[in-house]
């Protein structure tokens, strides 16, 4: 081989690697992407079955409840407008507490009932989820909205 | 008064690093040697004003003035001295002024030990360090000041986040900067050598005991805040690829990839647009980690910035930065030319191999950590990226890289012969191949998974004995074995120690991962739950206290085939300022296994939610990390540096003379 074509060939050949290494991480990207959604979305049924999503908002006050094995947890998670009940098994974070923002992932169930596999830590006291905290904003514009349409139909 | 004058240090020393940029970048352009020379005194100068600085706001901390609006939010009178202290870089205005003193303590060891170089490119490089420093002196004075007085002051602080109160902590951020602001070297020598045209075997060979210096300290600081994670958050991962991670992680690979390209530079003097390149980009990553940590465009434990200026003023500084440098890149790379050609199969296209592999890794954890910040930004929609797309991507990308690891330090530079290197390899192949087939097993079970990453290692390690063979063998000096090894330069130690500990690492996440038990249980005292061989009886909790906080600390026995073990103790504390609850893991480390035990929640009169995990080999995940780290600095402290540099100097002298 010419020293020309020996250059040409690695050339090929590294570029070749590259196309494979990146057709490989945007397809693990693809795959691995988890989006969010509003309960509003939820109840509405806009959610992606059988796969992994979060969601975001409030837990609501007196909701959270341990069953019988004391390790599984259940509560339901607000934005003021739409409840989506959640069962999650293991430790909850510290700063999880009733009537906060949180954000949790997993997948819903048939019976509708979301399954988390992870509930996610804030790390201070008064810290919302940034995500929880749009989701609530978007509900309670809608909302508003709502209200606006009904006064000005009562009129 | 002592914040003032703080202040005005730091003011002091905006001032001397304009005069150290000027000085340095005007004096080598006009080659106005009185300049140059003056570029080294100033540099010390600011080095000296950021010190007193950064130590007066350490001494308002340490006598607890609250009249600081920075250390009333970050310290309270009841935290203890070291905590007081480490509290300084607890905050946002704090870690700013600790990146500068990081910065202005890099500068002066350039200027401690540059002594060899021609004074022109000390000029520059110190000249581009120091416009460095100005945008961060800028950014500190006019968005960050940490000696703002606060009006009335309160009597007493808001505490340091109960999180940070950690000697984990204390230590993380500094090493952590260190790594990062020392790829400023890299970066200035790269930026000095683009303006100088002098783009040679002797830059490389400058940059490289820097950038591998730097480099190991961001090790040892990712190591020691994933360290951190795992004992600290209380649910025993040791890396989330949490984007805060990412961002220190983004410029570990690039610095992996700068050190091994640079030494095809020095040596082979190919490369080169290639290496200035990527000395650019670990500085820009090492800065966009600085901008998406700090800026609270992530929500974390370490982002304190809600104030947009200072993200837009990162994001200014970061484009000037970026936009300048490739901007002389684009002018003057051109004119960089070619290095030596060689083969499809030699050292060079190893190591080249090893660049694409670590460029590409970066690339795509970039690309998981930016894109969803990106549509979040654009309104697009909100989405993450987890643990699973970068577990998918890095074992298939860091497969090849560990085989190469092998190979590249055997073969020839130019041209490697393939034969020539199976037979070298031969027996460090069939250890490793045996090692990946027997060695789960004795473990327990058998898995694919754990069989590579087991092979992998055991190849690392072995095919490193090889090499370390071959170099003895070889060397020529000296009749018995010890002298022999004494003649192996010590850069090549460096080499060895740091595969070694790659390997080291490998095992410690193949095994942790392949063996791991995890159990969440609901516990009465007296109950048992058995993890990993290990039984784990739970005797209750008691109340106790701390110097500022309070806690329920739960006695757990464990047990071994009836003998006792260890009795752990870990804590729920409630800190009291801010009223934070948080969870203390007790951990019984060893060698081949960690016992990790935290507590949940109540449930119940008497019962608690108990965590108990069993981690096997999770402690030579850090051990490997430090190994590796160990054999950055034995290679930074080759003295074939600090003589070659002394000879390069002759040269130039010489040149100078006859011209």
């Amino acid at each position: 081989m010419k020293p020309r074509h020996k250059r040409i060939a690695m050339i090929v050949g590294g570029l070749a690697v590259l196309g494979v290494a990146a057709a490989l991480v945007l397809k693990a990207f693809n795959e691995n992407l988890v989006f969010f959604f509003t309960p509003t979305q939820v109840e509405a049924k806009q959610v992606p079955q059988g796969r992994a999503f979060r969601i975001g908002g409030m837990v609501v006050p007196g909701s959270v409840k341990r069953r019988a094995d004391g390790v599984t947890v259940q509560f339901l998670v607000t934005d003021t407008a739409k409840d989506v009940p959640v069962v999650y098994r293991g430790i909850l974070p510290d700063l999880f507490k009733e009537g906060k923002g949180v954000v949790t992932q997993g997948k819903l169930g048939d019976d509708g009932v979301f399954y988390a596999s992870e509930v996610l830590a804030k790390h201070d006291e008064n810290y919302m989820p940034p995500a929880a905290a749009d989701a609530i904003k978007q509900a309670q514009s809608i909302n508003e909205k709502a209200t606006h349409t009904l006064v000005e139909s009562s009129k | 008064m002592i914040p003032e004058l703080g202040q005005l240090a730091l003011a002091l020393a905006l001032c001397l690093a304009l005069a150290q940029s000027v000085l340095g970048l005007l004096g080598a352009a006009r080659g106005e040697t009185v300049w140059m020379a003056a570029t080294r005194h100033v540099a010390r100068g600011q080095f000296v004003f950021v010190a007193i600085a950064f130590l007066c706001l350490a001494y308002s901390f340490i006598a607890n003035d609250f009249t600081v609006a920075y250390v009333a939010s970050n310290s309270n009178s009841a935290l203890p001295l070291h905590y007081r202290i480490a509290g300084v870089w607890g905050g946002h205005e704090g870690s700013m002024l600790l990146w500068i003193l990081m910065l202005s303590v890099w500068t002066f060891a350039v200027t401690l030990f540059s002594r060899h170089l021609p004074l022109e490119m000390v000029a520059r490089v110190l000249g581009v360090m120091g416009l460095v420093s100005v945008g961060f002196i800028l950014f500190i004075l006019f968005t960050s000041n940490p000696f703002l007085r606060l009006f009335p002051a309160p009597p007493d602080g808001r505490d340091l986040n109960p999180l940070l109160q950690d000697p984990g902590m204390v230590a993380h951020p500094p090493m952590l900067y260190m790594g990062y602001v020392g790829f400023s070297i890299a970066f200035s020598f790269a930026v000095a050598a683009l303006l100088s045209g002098r783009l040679d075997a002797a830059w490389a060979r400058w940059s490289r005991p820097w950038t591998t210096a730097a480099w190991c300290f961001l090790t040892i600081g990712i190591a020691l805040g994933s360290g951190w994670a795992y004992y600290e958050l209380g649910w025993g991962g040791w890396w989330f690829w949490d984007p805060v991670e990412n961002a220190s992680f983004m410029p570990w690979l690039t610095g992996t990839a700068l050190i091994h390209s640079l030494a095809v530079t020095e040596k082979r003097g190919a490369f080169r647009s290639w290496t200035v390149l990527l000395a650019i980009v670990a500085f820009a990553l090492s800065l966009l980690g600085t901008f998406l940590v700090r800026s609270g465009v992530l929500t974390s434990v370490h982002a304190f910035a809600t104030d947009p200026t200072r993200g837009i003023f990162i994001l200014a500084l970061l484009a000037i930065v970026i936009g300048g440098s490739l901007l002389v890149y684009v002018l003057r790379a051109p004119k960089i030319g070619l290095g030596g050609g060689f083969e499809p199969l030699s050292r060079e296209s190893m190591l080249l191999a090893n660049n694409v592999i670590f460029a590409s890794a970066a690339g795509s954890v970039l690309l998981g950590t930016l894109y969803p910040l990106a549509l979040d930004a654009t309104g697009l929609g909100k989405i993450s990226v987890g643990p699973p797309y970068f577990e998918t991507v890095f074992v298939p990308l860091m497969a090849p890289a560990l085989f190469l690891m092998g190979v590249g330090p055997l073969a020839r530079w130019k041209k490697a012969s393939l034969p020539d290197l199976a037979s070298r390899l031969r027996w460090a192949l069939a250890t490793s191949v045996l090692a990946g087939l027997v060695l789960p097993f004795a473990m327990g079970r058998w898995g694919a998974m754990v069989a590579l990453g087991l092979l992998l290692a055991a190849w690392v390690a072995a095919s490193g004995f090889v090499q370390l063979y071959e170099k003895v063998r070889n060397a020529s000096s000296g009749a018995n074995s010890w002298a022999r090894l004494q003649s192996v330069p010590r850069a090549t130690y460096g080499m060895l120690v740091a595969h070694f500990g790659v390997a080291v690492f490998v095992v410690g996440v193949t095994l942790v991962k392949g063996y791991e038990t995890e159990k969440d249980v609901r516990m009465e005292r007296g109950d048992t739950v058995e993890a990993g061989g290990y039984t784990f009886r739970f005797d209750g909790v008691t109340a106790v206290q701390g110097p500022n906080y309070a806690a329920q600390r739960g006695q757990i026995v464990v047990t071994r085939d009836g003998r006792p073990v260890t009795t752990l103790n870990p804590e729920k504390r409630v800190y009291r300022v801010q009223s934070m609850p948080m969870t203390e893991a007790a951990i019984s480390p060893g060698l081949t296994r960690d016992l990790y035990v935290s507590l949940g929640e109540p449930v119940g009169a008497t019962a608690w939610i108990v965590r108990v995990y069993h981690k096997p080999f999770v402690d030579w995940i850090w051990g490997g990390c430090l190994i590796m780290a160990l054999g950055g600095a034995l290679a930074a402290s080759d003295r074939r540096y600090r003589l070659a540099a002394r000879r390069l100097r002759e040269q130039y002298a010489a040149v100078a003379e006859m011209t």
